[in-house]
């Protein structure tokens, strides 16, 4: 039975209480079982109503006007951006709003991998990387000259720290690695990576997308050169996502983007560039969004981020034991229900991953299939695409239940032995 | 579990597809692809006096694209040229926008994939047949 508190999380969530499924211009209420977390977070409602709010009584640009209000928009988005530092242990200097991982990682490649990476310089990237670690890389590589240099993980998703000794080498200049893959769920023991990869002078950009929404992660302890991740995926808003960047490299960096808000004075010939972390913020921010980001912390906090980890860690156990218990099912990665952190990609025996999803929405449980913007470490693998569940703590052992009720029916509804 | 969208017809044409092997000295061949989900066919004809006498294909992909493709070839084996992108017509547009009744009688099974033009990511798997069948007819 689900506990008090469980349901309280539930009530937090409109979308979850109250889905209405209206496909095709129905509007019958239907129970939907959201497994592609992932991808996405569900929104509590503290989160919508801080963007409400903002928008109703806070709303004017921030950073520019003398008046009340404009100091008081001014004011919430660097409460939140406070309130960011301090979820991962950072200073609000060093805590850059973006528009979501994927820009934070564009930023780093065009501003520091440009300028502070050379011809004939190497740069590590893991093979588990969502794209959106890897392309800015493989652009930036190719614009000034380095070499792109693979850090594979072994069959399990296992990336072994004495493998990249071996690849690091005088050239090294940057290691560009997941904390946890979108696809593997495994968590990766970056603080370990980002020494070895300090001891030659280089630095590591982590993408924490799928880590700092599911457990405490701790930049200084870390010692992380950058840390991305996205709002949405941790209950918050679309559209603000974050940078952490050591002060002293942020300070280093030329301007990603140039424009409004983000400078001291302009000249016809030139621009003298306001501090970090303004110096990355061109143009009016998004302010609204980062008060929802703010909220969304709050909410974590109010629960506690090490209970959030453990509560998904036991509803992984119960989907990962309960799939291992159907011999056609390959999960991808690890063999424990500890490695996969509320991620599990899957094949099922004879079915195309797009069917096995198809089937889950006909019984209205949302997963993903495809190669979850990480084709190539489907490539490495060797499984062309797979179906992923992806969890939250507000799901349940109800939905678990549910959701390998229909897997252990899929091969019959396919016309499959079962 | 209450309901699928695949029934019998779906799975019989995917797991035992009639049409799919391979076949000597086709006429016409061409590669259909839908790069974002792996569905890759190669689709052969046989054509005599602008008449389709055999067809197969072959490749792999989701049940979707496999039935789709094993469906149409029954349909369109000893149609002529015009017969054969006149239905690959009105399978798409059963897909895209509708058609009548008299138009979903002349698709025959390939009628049971309307409810496809309700499941937006699954309309190119749909249509991966058609559309190679289509580009192949009309060079």
């Amino acid at each position: 039975m689900i506990s008090d508190k469980e349901k309280k999380i539930r009530e937090d969530f409109p979308l979850i209480n109250e889905y209405v499924n209206n496909v095709a211009g129905e509007s019958e209420r239907e129970p939907l079982i959201y497994l592609d977390n992932s991808a996405t977070s569900q929104k509590p409602k503290c989160v919508i109503e801080a963007i409400k709010s903002f928008y109703e009584k806070n709303n004017a640009n921030p950073m520019r006007g003398l008046y009340d209000l404009s100091i008081c928009a001014t004011e919430e988005y660097e409460k939140a951006r406070r309130a960011v530092a301090e979820f991962i242990n950072a200073s609000p200097r060093e805590t850059v709003f973006t528009k979501n991982a994927t820009e934070s990682l564009n930023l780093v490649a065009y501003s520091y991998g440009l300028n502070f990476i050379k011809e004939g310089d190497e740069i590590i990237v893991s093979v588990a990387e969502h794209h959106s670690n890897m392309l800015p890389w493989q652009q930036a590589a190719k614009i000034v000259g380095a070499k792109i240099v693979w850090y594979d993980c072994d069959e399990k998703g296992f990336f072994d720290t004495e493998k990249l000794k071996s690849l690091i080498t005088d050239k090294t200049k940057l290691l560009a690695i997941t904390q946890v893959s979108n696809v593997l769920g495994r968590i990766n023991d970056v603080k370990t990576m980002g020494k070895l990869i300090h001891e030659k002078g280089g630095v590591i950009v982590v993408d924490g997308s799928q880590s700092v929404p599911h457990m405490a992660v701790d930049v200084k302890e870390l010692d992380a050169d950058f840390l991305v991740f996205s709002g949405h995926k941790m209950y918050g808003p679309m559209g603000i996502g974050v940078l952490y960047g050591k002060a002293e490299l942020l300070e280093k960096m030329p301007p990603f983007l140039t424009g409004g808000e983000m400078i001291e004075s302009v000249t016809k010939e030139k621009a003298i560039y306001a501090e970090v972390p303004h110096k990355f913020e061109a143009g009016t921010v998004s302010a609204a969004d980062a008060v929802g980001l703010k909220a969304a912390i709050d909410f974590i906090n109010e629960y506690g981020i090490d209970y959030i980890k453990e509560r998904e860690d036991e509803l992984t156990r119960r989907a990962f034991e309960g799939m291992k218990k159907l011999p056609y099912i390959k999960i991808i990665g690890g063999d424990d229900a500890a490695d996969h952190h509320g991620i599990i990609a899957f094949q099922v025996d004879g079915v195309h991953p797009h069917d096995v999803a198809q089937i889950f929405s006909d019984n209205n449980i949302a997963v993903r299939a495809g190669h979850h913007c990480a084709q190539p470490l489907h490539k490495y693998l060797g499984a062309m695409s797979t179906t992923r569940m992806s969890l939250s703590f507000y799901n349940t052992e109800e939905e678990i239940d549910a959701f390998l009720e229909v897997l252990s029916r899929i091969r019959i509804a396919m016309g499959l032995a079962g | 579990m209450s309901n699928t969208f695949y029934n019998e017809i779906i799975n019989e044409h995917n797991l035992r597809p009639y049409h799919k092997h391979h076949i000597d000295d086709p006429d016409f061949t061409l590669e259909g692809v839908n790069p974002s989900c792996g569905d890759d066919i190669v689709l052969n004809l046989k054509m005599e006096n602008g008449a389709i006498t055999d067809g197969s294909f072959e490749g792999e992909g989701c049940a979707i694209s496999q039935a789709s493709a094993d469906i149409m070839l029954d349909l369109v084996i000893g149609k002529t040229k015009e017969e054969a992108l006149r239905l690959a017509d009105i399978f798409m547009r059963m897909i895209k926008e509708g058609i009548t009744e008299e138009e979903k009688e002349e698709l025959e099974e390939a009628g049971i994939l309307e409810s496809v033009s309700h499941m937006p990511a699954r309309v190119k798997c749909a249509v991966l047949g058609w559309r190679t069948l289509k580009e192949m007819l009309e060079k």
